[in-house]
């Protein structure tokens, strides 16, 4: 397999994730797909450990960080929405405008 | 392009990622979105089995299948859930995110696949979870560390944000 396939697949679950975040209006589906666009990232740099001028296996260990890093932005992330919640009580992102001037 | 084992896997994988990210995008009920991003998880496991990295494979499986499609239902059941992705109040607000990222998609491909990116392929066969596990906790055990008081941090965040707050 050339690695453009793995490139195009990528960019496409990027922008759909990107789409996503830009039109959804429910809080948790925004949260969905921010790791959407992490997971594609992720294909990236697994894709160039195998092919590319330098590939090699540490790459692997960058994604590992990477994995590390979205996983306690989800927890951080549901828990600060739930908390939003708890004192809005409603999960549509575009009513928390607290902090509009 | 000849059509081998690697490429059948390669395109069934990628249709089921992509397709449970549109499904994602259009389905109505927030609980069949999270399977449907359960789902894309899951295929893109398959696509780091394709790409030699077993230990990421079996990863990805154990925190993202398992564990951030778990929070995220803990996420969506703690909260409002009833309610269905309604229609957006500014219409012209989904045309214009829509061609804005359809720009953006087409801009990334073409440039895809016109830069000089080379054929060369690493050797695979010496790719190992060993190896892997000596990288991390040799050479790479300072981000290591890091990362683990990161993960201790937004424990404690996590808990304290959370937490029922008490009436002064």
């Amino acid at each position: 397999m050339p690695i453009t396939s793995y490139l195009a697949l990528s960019a496409i679950l990027f922008s759909l994730g990107l789409y996503g975040v830009l039109t959804k209006r429910n809080a948790v589906v925004v949260l969905f797909c921010i790791e959407l666009m992490l997971n594609a990232a992720n294909i990236n740099l697994v894709a160039f450990s195998k092919y590319g001028l330098y590939a090699n296996q540490t790459g692997h260990v960058f994604t590992l960080f990477t994995i590390t890093v979205a996983a306690a932005e989800a927890a951080v992330g549901i828990a600060i929405l739930i908390a939003l919640y708890r004192n809005r009580n409603s999960v549509k992102a575009d009513h928390y405008n607290m902090m509009k001037g | 392009m000849q059509i081998n084992g690697e490429f059948i896997a390669f395109f069934v994988l990628s249709i089921f990622a992509i397709g449970g990210a549109v499904l994602l995008m259009n389905l109505v009920r927030v609980v069949h979105m999270a399977l449907a991003l359960a789902f894309t998880l899951l295929s893109i496991a398959g696509i780091y089995l394709l790409l030699n990295a077993e230990f990421l494979a079996v990863v990805q499986v154990l925190i993202y299948t398992g564990g951030v499609s778990i929070l995220m239902l803990f996420g969506i059941m703690l909260t409002r859930h009833r309610d269905q992705e309604g229609d957006s109040v500014r219409p012209w607000h989904n045309l214009l995110s829509f061609l804005g990222v359809g720009s953006f998609l087409g801009i990334v491909i073409h440039t895809i696949y016109n830069a000089p990116l080379t054929e060369i392929t690493a050797e695979v066969g010496t790719f190992s979870t060993a190896w892997l596990g000596e990288a991390v906790f040799k050479q790479y055990v300072i981000p290591f560390e890091a990362v683990s008081v990161l993960l201790l941090i937004a424990l404690v965040g996590a808990v304290i944000l959370a937490r029922k707050e008490s009436k002064p």
